[in-house]
């Protein structure tokens, strides 16, 4: 029963509203970064609404089941995932083994979700969009992956959430230690291309590929997609902060250090999406089987160390 | 007014599309999400695909050839939506009037909200065309 209240409460509702309120920060960002105004705080949400009570197409030829049910599977996987990442935050003694293997896994569904939608819609902007994503998606991986290895590595080899945030509130945060910095650099680039912005909207590219695999959606299954996306603006950056930055705690004054800390990688993310051009899905395959993944295996050594 | 369409006049995004016009037009609507004028303030974006898209602005003379595509872009729009014609070339067809070449002007092809003329339009324009058009629809509880 208390893990269908965080369910809902927390992994949805909550979530949302934080990624709706992030998604606004990020557009403000952006806008004052170019001298404009920028929206309204309630724009997310407005287009939402809008967005649902639009018309839904179909397109001619496409596979109806898998392009509709793509976005939902995107969308849950991230509600499990916040789920799970609150859960660990707020009581981190009553948590399972190997729950961080299981948040892996769930974040690479609403890229897999996005891939198969793209693939579904019989567009042929939208199959180069999803190759892409798919190219993406093995190129960041690894050295994701690594960067993981070094909050477990330090933690005492512990494959659970719960027993890294005890370890940083008894030592400090990762972050604070050299592989942790350097793990920390290369899981912030893998975010960046797992939410797809600037650096690496290689599968998005508005400009060139208008949208990719989104070209085709309208109405209510382009609001559940930019729904997860926002909900995965807050969901990415409450993953690294629970793996190098202590996580979120509710007692005293550390709630406001949380929202500080939040925000602060929201607009880091942002001002990195706001001052790099677009990179070739070539050069960012190379940009992380080589740099990326030279730095993380670094990383891990470090930490073997000690360090 | 329904939650809706308040909704939909609160956040626009804009689709445009060009039936073989000189590209003035189409220049004075990306001039409004320039710093200067900034219509994201009001949520208006622009779309890349018109499926995402509420707003189609046409600009340019409708040839013969942008015809077919013109009625076909309207039908792939997802339905509550508004046209919107920019320019002295879509409204009338301007100095092609005469030519062989464009039949028709654009609301004779599909319907239009709204008709904001210059050669090309201000900015300026576009706006205070966009104010008229969100009056119109906060007027009018029914829309098609």
């Amino acid at each position: 029963m208390i893990y269908l209240i965080y369910l809902i409460i927390f992994g949805f509702f909550l979530t949302a509203l934080i990624g709706l309120f992030a998604s606004w920060v990020d557009r403000k960002v952006t806008a004052r970064v170019q001298y404009r105004v920028g929206p309204p705080v309630l724009q997310p949400l407005i287009d939402l609404v809008k967005l649902l009570g639009k018309e839904t197409m179909v397109p001619k030829g496409a596979s109806k089941f898998s392009f509709l049910a793509a976005p939902l599977l995107g969308l849950g996987s991230v509600i499990l995932v916040s789920t799970i990442l609150w859960f660990n935050c707020l009581n981190p003694q009553r948590t399972f083994i190997g729950d961080i293997i299981v948040v892996v896994y769930l974040l690479v569904l609403p890229s897999l979700s996005i891939i198969i939608g793209g693939f579904a819609s019989a567009n042929p902007l939208a199959s180069i969009g999803s190759s892409r994503e798919m190219k993406l998606v093995l190129s960041y991986e690894l050295p994701f992956l690594l960067a993981i290895l070094v909050p477990v590595i330090q933690g005492g080899f512990t494959l659970r959430l719960g027993e890294i945030l005890t370890y940083q509130v008894q030592n400090g945060v990762i972050l604070g230690s050299w592989s942790g910095f350097l793990a920390f650099l290369v899981i912030l680039m893998c975010v960046q291309a797992k939410l797809a912005l600037v650096p690496f909207d290689i599968p998005e590219a508005e400009t060139e590929i208008v949208g990719g695999p989104l070209i085709e959606y309208s109405g209510t299954p382009l609001a559940v997609y930019k729904l997860m996306k926002n909900m995965l603006l807050f969901v990415l950056p409450f993953f690294i902060m629970i793996l190098f930055m202590g996580g979120f705690r509710l007692s005293g004054a550390h709630w406001i250090n949380g929202i500080l800390k939040y925000l602060g990688l929201v607009a880091l993310i942002t001002v990195i999406r706001n001052t790099n051009p677009r990179v070739r899905i070539d050069q960012a395959m190379r940009f992380f089987w080589g740099p990326m993944t030279i730095l993380a295996m670094m990383a891990v050594f470090l930490a073997l160390k000690g360090l | 007014m329904s939650i809706t369409l308040k909704a939909l006049l609160k956040s626009p995004w804009v689709f445009h599309l060009s039936t073989g016009s000189c590209n003035n037009c189409d220049i004075e609507i990306l001039d409004c999400l320039t710093p200067r004028f900034d219509v994201e303030r009001f949520g208006m974006l622009l779309a890349g695909s018109i499926r995402h898209a509420d707003v189609l602005l046409v600009t340019g003379s409708a040839n013969r050839k942008c015809i077919p595509r013109i009625k076909q872009v309207y039908q792939q729009m997802p339905k509550p939506c508004v046209v919107v014609a920019i320019g002295e070339c879509s409204l009338s067809r301007g100095m092609f009037i005469h030519s062989y070449n464009c039949p028709l002007p654009v609301d004779k092809i599909i319907p239009v909200d709204v008709y904001i003329p210059g050669c090309p339009p201000k900015p300026e324009a576009i706006i205070a065309g966009v104010v008229k058009l969100i009056e119109k629809l906060s007027a009018k509880p029914e829309k098609k």
